[in-house]
């Protein structure tokens, strides 16, 4: 599903973000992508949601070789993957419903399917009685799974998530972890990066370690 | 890992269909924020509306005063004043001769007796005249020139022919004024075609400075929509819709505009006209004129839009 192979990342200024990673994610995983920050987890995120290009090696995710991508089919291609930040990136002059329905829009989905997959994402994340709401007068946990919710109502075969736990209490946290392993079991390859090891190594999954741009495997330790 | 393929796009009858549902979205979205927005919406309107309206009655006073001048010209008459030694009783062969030149129309004999009545009747020096005794007056000859033969080369060909009569001690064209107003008149139009220009241009700039400021208000966004998978093509719509309704609806004040003027301007227009004994209305833009106005002006925010849109879409980019 995700294979990195010999993935190297320089930005202009010289920083090398990554060192010839090789990865592989098969279809339907879970894996936890752990280091400090500026270990490298964002850029590798970036790099298979293709915000930005690797400066050298091959990348493969959902069958498609990214590099054969033309600027023209990034949007296309993007819809296969559901995104979600530590700030979630929630848009303040609409309600809930209209931010998770926003993917859904762009697809040019019918007003009545959107309303059913909309709520349906918010069910999911237990957030149904709040669509009418502004994001702004939720709470962090909140916010973070109206995100949740709008990255994966199009249904993506694969789910992003970059330190979606950053800004939470453990509880929260936990809960949230909750919601990734319920979408993994139905099917969804998911990666995330975290750096709480706490709370990630209980949950049974594979963690890779990154460290000033290289790998390091680790096993799941429950 | 399965082998691998090219990236699937949707079916197209599916395309087709988003696509209609994204242009009404889009056309929908665009005119409510118009309508969120009515300050500052009216005031980018009204400055469309101006720069619209200048030019745009520039135009319609040039096509007017076109449409006047072909009655004036018809009163060019060419004033032949004939040597002393012509005698009355020559006049109307002479006149018969001048008519039946190609260039002539109408050649119409004035005896020295006939010129004096007239020039008593209008000229207020009645009474000096009859302190002379005798009349000073030549004969003439009021020779009308045929239409075709109306240009300025022709007129002034006839004349030097007619100077070159024996008979004629000279001949006047009063055209001269007609003349200089056919040059305002060129350069006036001149003046609107460049300022036609400047003012299109800055209509151009006027929208897209506006949508400008849309595309960075809105820069996060653009970021979240390409982020879960917005074209550009999607993306740009609203801005679009948003620089053709602020372009039409600037041109439709600019109609506006110009029918109130008019309205105002005609009822003065005809007393003038009255007043040197000719029979002209001020004509409106027209049926055309309205539709050409408002397609230039939906043209030109369509046009800034997509210029400023193309320009700053490009550096937004999720991070």
């Amino acid at each position: 599903m995700i294979l990195l192979r010999n993935v190297t990342k320089r930005y202009p200024n010289g920083h090398e973000a990554l060192s010839r990673i090789n990865l592989s994610l098969d279809r339907g995983a879970m894996a936890f992508l752990t280091g400090h920050s500026g270990a490298g987890k964002s850029t590798l995120l970036k790099l298979i949601s293709l915000i930005e290009r690797p400066s050298r090696g091959q990348i493969v995710v959902n069958g498609q070789n990214l590099e054969s991508l033309s600027a023209r089919q990034v949007p296309y291609f993007r819809r296969q993957i559901g995104i979600i930040f530590q700030d979630h990136h929630l848009l303040h002059d609409r309600s809930v419903f209209d931010n998770v329905a926003l993917p859904l829009v762009i697809q040019g989905y019918r007003q009545q399917e959107i309303a059913r997959r909309v709520r349906a994402a918010l069910d999911k994340v237990g957030l149904l009685h709040k669509e009418n709401a502004e994001p702004v007068t939720l709470s962090t946990g909140e916010q973070q799974r109206v995100g949740i919710a709008r990255a994966v109502v199009h249904k993506p075969a694969i789910l992003l998530a970059d330190e979606p736990t950053g800004n939470l209490d453990p509880h929260l946290s936990r809960e949230i972890m909750q919601l990734f392993l319920r979408f993994n079991q139905v099917g969804t390859t998911v990666m995330i990066a975290s750096h709480d090891l706490n709370l990630i190594s209980s949950l049974g999954k594979p963690m890779v370690h990154l460290h000033e741009g290289r790998l390091h495997r680790r096993e799941a330790e429950a | 890992m399965r082998r691998r393929r090219a990236l699937t796009l949707p079916p197209v009858h599916a395309r087709f269909q988003a696509y209609g549902i994204n242009h009404l979205r889009a056309l929908v979205f665009s005119l409510g924020k118009l309508y969120r927005a009515p300050f500052s919406s009216a005031l980018t309107l009204l400055v469309i509306a101006v720069a619209l309206t200048l030019p745009t009655l520039l135009h319609v006073f040039l096509n007017n005063l076109q449409q006047a001048t072909p009655q004036w010209s018809q009163t060019a008459q060419i004033s032949v004043f004939l040597e002393d030694s012509v005698a009355d009783a020559q006049l109307p062969a002479l006149a018969a001769r001048l008519a039946q030149r190609a260039d002539v129309a109408e050649a119409l004999p004035v005896t020295r007796a006939q010129a004096l009545e007239e020039f008593r009747a209008h000229s207020g020096f009645a009474e000096a005249l009859d302190t002379l005794g005798e009349n000073p007056l030549p004969p003439l000859i009021l020779v009308t020139p045929a239409l075709e033969h109306r240009s300025t080369a022709a007129l002034e060909g006839l004349v030097n022919a007619l100077n070159h009569m024996p008979e004629v001690s000279r001949a006047l064209l009063d055209l001269q004024w007609v003349q200089r107003l056919f040059s305002i008149m060129e350069v006036l139009q001149r003046s609107m075609v460049v300022l036609s220009l400047l003012l299109g241009l800055g209509v151009l700039l006027v929208v897209g400075n506006t949508i400008r400021l849309d595309v960075q208000n809105r820069r996060e966004e653009i970021e979240v929509a390409k982020l879960v998978g917005a074209t550009d093509a999607f993306i740009r719509r609203p801005f679009l819709y948003g620089g053709l309704w602020l372009g039409l609806g600037g041109a439709m004040m600019a109609v506006v505009i110009v029918a109130i003027t008019i309205l105002l301007l005609s009822g003065p227009v005809q007393t003038l006209s009255q007043l040197y004994g000719g029979e002209w209305r001020l004509d409106g833009l027209g049926f055309r004129g309205t539709l050409t106005l408002l397609g230039l002006g939906a043209l030109l925010g369509l046009a800034g839009s997509w210029i400023t849109v193309n320009q700053h879409l490009r550096h937004i980019e999720p991070r």
